[in-house]
């Protein structure tokens, strides 16, 4: 894919979302891009390159994380966007979202510990060619935040070594010096998973928020990466 | 007809909420019991006269929204009137 100037950009609005305010902020960071919102009852993205699913509580978690925005008006539009090639990032709960409506594989569990969990952590890259990576480097370990109550990434075991064998891991949880380790993994996802694509790589979710530490005054930047390697 | 739905996760994955109880359980004398798994309960008025057919709408609707297959199983049982 060639280099994106000037990125048209749209930030899903479901009720109960409560990091599209960020996520555009963040977004609108990116020199020439054009950023808005979609309403959850529009019927078309419209002309886009790059669709956000934000965090948050979309329909208040009711039933499960994700189960009732799959079915908001607007999904079809993201799905078939998706299928088109179009590049779709969901956050946290934009990540529970998309594995509802099977762009990815796989689903989000109530974290090992039974607690919600608002903390920085590590995630070291995996794979630096999917549009949402091009900017890092293979290996590279960012300091990101997380805040959920279930991101326990769970598959079934064929689904999980496919997901291996095709190299669609994306982040994986980590120490600061990039070790995969047990104690790094804060909701006990299987192998540490922070994030996947799907195998064409456009579609990318992922539990930390990029947007929440895309900027100096946050005091990390380490987030600005993924938003960055959206220009390249 | 009434149709009642328990939804629970698939054996084998970790239920954190069973466990916590589970715990809670054994620190009430209760070491007997193991397993403690926790789901969702869900009762629905539906339209129609032919239990079979409901039985296969509530089945649909489990399928679609009610839960998810990667990671639940689900019970429907029908019954007539209200």
């Amino acid at each position: 894919m060639a280099a994106m100037k000037n990125p048209k950009i749209g930030v899903v609005l479901f009720p109960g979302a409560n990091c599209e305010r960020d996520t555009i902020h963040a977004a609108s960071l990116l020199p020439g891009a054009s950023v808005r919102h979609i309403w959850h009852k529009d019927t078309s993205v419209g002309n886009l390159d790059v669709v956000f699913l934000p965090g948050g509580f979309s329909y208040g978690d009711y039933l499960r994380c994700g189960a009732i925005a799959r079915f908001s008006p607007v999904m079809r539009s993201v799905v078939e966007f998706a299928e088109k090639g179009g590049i779709v990032i969901g956050i946290c709960n934009g990540f529970q979202v998309l594995t509802e409506c099977h762009l990815l594989p796989g689903a989000l569990l109530m974290n090992e510990s039974r607690k919600f969990i608002c903390k920085n952590i590590h995630v070291r890259v995996e794979r630096n060619d999917i549009p949402a990576t091009r900017a890092l480097k293979k290996g590279d370990v960012l300091k990101l935040p997380i805040a959920h109550g279930e991101g326990r990434f769970y598959a079934p075991p064929e689904t999980l070594q496919a997901l291996e064998a095709n190299g669609q891991v994306v982040v994986r949880y980590c120490d600061q010096s990039g070790n995969i380790t047990r104690e790094a993994n804060p909701n006990g996802a299987l192998n540490n998973i922070a994030g996947i694509c799907n195998e064409r790589g456009n579609v990318f979710g992922l539990m930390p928020h990029p947007e929440r530490a895309a900027e100096p005054i946050l005091g990390n930047t380490d987030g600005w990466g993924i938003l960055q390697s959206l220009l390249m | 007809m009434k149709a009642r739905v328990t939804v629970t996760l698939r054996e084998g994955i970790l239920d954190t909420q069973g466990k916590a109880v589970e715990h809670a359980l054994h620190s009430l004398g209760f070491t007997g019991v193991k397993n403690v798994r926790i789901g969702k309960h869900i009762e629905m008025d539906v339209d129609g006269a032919d239990a079979a057919a409901v039985q296969r709408q509530a089945d649909d609707i489990c399928r679609k929204l009610l839960s998810n297959p990667v990671m639940e199983n689900f019970r429907v049982t029908v019954e007539e009137g209200k």
